[in-house]
């Protein structure tokens, strides 16, 4: 049994009356140790699909319509508001993008990470654990350190209390919401550095959401990519960037330049990001997709299995 | 010769405490930079967060005052420059910033906005002639003509970038600052950003200095690339050979903490210890030594390198770069 079973989850966003669909059928699972990298850009709803693992999206306006999420076998769209609070921060914790807005600016970094210690493992709340922690996300001078106020620490050094706090629980599973977007490119190589240590030292699995493909390369086993609210490519990390299937990721993986790429020229995709609300009918890579057929536009592909491991949203990907 | 020559600029910001703002100290946000940049080139520019990039860049288009140095433009010094003088010579040296729809006014049209920079510098004699530059200026950055009366909140942000760069365009300046002018888009939309920029650049025979964090970006588009750490230049040299051969251990580090798609590509990722330091209080010596993999102490902690030439045309500001 996987540790997160997600089956054909469905959710709408209530907006002046309209029911808009963000996360349309969407199914994934995450093995217990394994890193599953979502990928994809703004507005195809893999926050969304994260925040929902541990009800974190508000209904309303939200509504999940349909499906399961099943972690360790139970479904979080079942469980009672006492349930949830053990599961959120406890089996599930998140790190998120900006570690600046999502810790309290009032109080000192130690404090904050003994809260999370109180809630979740009572038994062992007590400075010395807070120190092992701070300790353990690579914080210089931990004892001194649990002092200081956020404001008083580098991004860098934030988003490792970030990671602190949500280790404090021991969770089974670690959502990492772009957790290097918001740091430069030193700073990002040394928290992913720390998410893989971590992730072999303790044995957790990483979701990690990202629009970073070459952030897929250096941390996923699997990668899911989405587009519009719908998962369009599924498959082991190294497969799919070494033979994609799908025209959106293959176009995608193009339209990034390189290091030592020599491109005179990148090959764009057409035309913008659909909104929510204005996905297209059919296919929603259809208006923008190189490899488009008449037939595209009209019928709404299904996300087949094309060998053992890989899903593609697309009948006409080319055999191997 | 060359469009632009930066000549040891610097720009300090003084830090005020206390009741009566007294000057504590000096941010050194660009301390003593020196480059130039040739009529139709891209010299890119790249750094980490707080390293001065766009201090320099705001300062070049006299955004913000320089302290001390030369700003020579079209072989006139305008780091000096005020009021109508400056005015008259901003015409030929424009800046695209990196967030769309905080530089563009929310209440003015896409024909106003593009028009506020056409009337400003009285380029069009008559209404008609304004109209047909406008519309000809968004036809040229790949917006629908019939869209000019919508405002920037209708757009998205590739279009609204598009829009950044159709004001710009306006007053058909010969140099561009790009201040990370795609960092804020989707993935997808950062590539037709780039190539319209490529493309105008051929069009107009437009120099752009292109500062960005993306290493990747700023190598296909620039034909020279500029590092900076703490508010100095510590290596210049083609966008080709940096990449491939880079000098200076902290172009190392970087372009070693890039990200691959490439799962084949055989690289040993460099971990700097340490955060960037604050360049209110930069190391004695080199700024680098204290996250230096190949620091000699105390040669490089009380020693400053020079920026020298290593290689025809490379420069880097390191003690034992050969």
């Amino acid at each position: 049994m996987p540790l997160l079973q997600i089956n054909h989850l469905s959710l709408d966003f209530d907006r002046g009356g309209r029911s808009l669909r963000a996360v349309d059928d969407v199914s994934l699972h995450v093995d217990a140790g394994e890193t599953l990298c979502l990928v994809g850009e703004s507005g195809c709803g893999k926050s969304v699909t994260a925040l929902s693992i541990a009800r974190l999206v508000p209904a309303p306006p939200a509504k999940y319509t349909g499906g399961e999420i099943l972690l360790n076998g139970r479904d979080v769209l079942q469980m009672s508001q006492r349930e949830l609070q053990a599961i959120r921060g406890g089996v599930v914790s998140y790190v998120f993008q900006d570690p600046t807005a999502s810790l309290n600016p009032v109080f000192r970094v130690g404090h904050q990470i003994m809260e999370s210690l109180r809630l979740h493992r009572p038994e062992r709340a007590n400075a010395a654990e807070v120190v092992r922690l701070l300790k353990l996300v690579g914080i210089p001078a931990p004892e001194s350190r649990a002092l200081d106020y956020p404001h008083q620490m580098s991004g860098g050094m934030q988003q490792r209390v970030m990671i602190a706090m949500a280790l404090a629980s021991e969770p089974k599973l670690l959502i990492a919401d772009e957790p290097t977007t918001a740091l430069d490119v030193t700073i990002q190589a040394q928290i992913l550095e720390l998410l893989l240590d971590l992730k072999r030292r303790l044995g957790m699995a990483i979701l990690l959401i990202t629009h970073n493909l070459g952030i897929v390369g250096d941390m996923a086993d699997r990668v899911a990519v989405m587009y519009a609210g719908q998962v369009v490519e599924e498959a082991p990390a190294l497969e799919l960037l070494r033979r994609p299937r799908h025209p959106y990721t293959k176009a995608l993986m193009n339209s990034v330049p390189k290091l030592r790429g020599n491109l005179p020229r990148l090959p764009a995709i057409a035309g913008n990001v659909p909104s929510l609300g204005d996905f297209p009918s059919g296919c929603r890579f259809a208006p923008r997709c190189p490899v488009a057929r008449p037939e595209c536009a009209a019928s709404a592909p299904a996300l087949l299995e094309i060998e053992p491991g890989r899903r593609v949203r697309c009948p006409y990907t080319t055999p191997l | 010769m060359s469009l632009l020559e930066v000549k040891n600029l610097q720009v300090h910001y003084p830090v005020k405490h206390g009741v009566f703002s007294r000057v504590k100290a000096h941010v050194r946000a660009v301390d003593g930079v020196n480059f130039s940049v040739a009529p139709g080139e891209t010299l890119g520019l790249v750094g980490e967060s707080g390293c001065g990039k766009t201090t320099l860049g705001r300062a070049i288009v006299k955004l913000v005052e320089p302290t001390a140095g030369q700003i020579i433009f079209d072989g006139e010094d305008i780091a000096g420059l005020s009021g109508a003088q400056l005015r008259a010579r901003r015409r030929k040296f424009q800046m695209i910033f990196q967030d769309p729809y905080g530089s563009l006014n929310p209440r003015m049209n896409v024909g106003q906005i593009i028009g506020e920079a056409i009337d400003i510098h009285r380029l069009a004699d008559s209404t008609s002639a304004r109209q047909k530059r406008i519309l000809d200026l968004l036809r040229g950055v790949g917006l629908d003509p019939s869209h000019v009366h919508r405002y920037p909140h209708e757009f998205s942000g590739g279009q609204r970038q598009r829009i950044g760069i159709a004001r710009a365009l306006a007053v058909e300046p010969e140099l561009i600052v790009c201040d990370e002018p795609v960092s804020a888009l989707d993935v997808s939309v950062q590539a037709q950003i780039i190539n319209l920029l490529q493309d105008l650049q051929q069009q107009r025979g437009i120099a752009y200095l292109f500062i960005a964090h993306d290493l990747a970006v700023v190598e296909h588009i620039s034909q020279r690339v500029m590092v900076m750490y703490l508010g100095k230049v510590v290596e210049l040299a083609e966008a080709r050979t940096i990449i491939s051969a880079p000098k200076h251990p902290y172009t190392q580090a970087l372009i070693s903490a890039v990200p691959e798609v490439d799962p084949d590509s055989k690289r040993q990722r460099i971990i700097l210890p340490g955060d960037v330091p604050s360049p209110m209080h930069p190391p004695t010596g080199c700024p680098f030594h204290p996250r230096c993999p190949l620091a000699q102490l105390p040669r490089c902690s009380t020693e400053a390198p020079a920026l020298r030439e290593v290689a025809p045309g490379h420069l880097a500001a390191c003690h034992f770069a050969q």
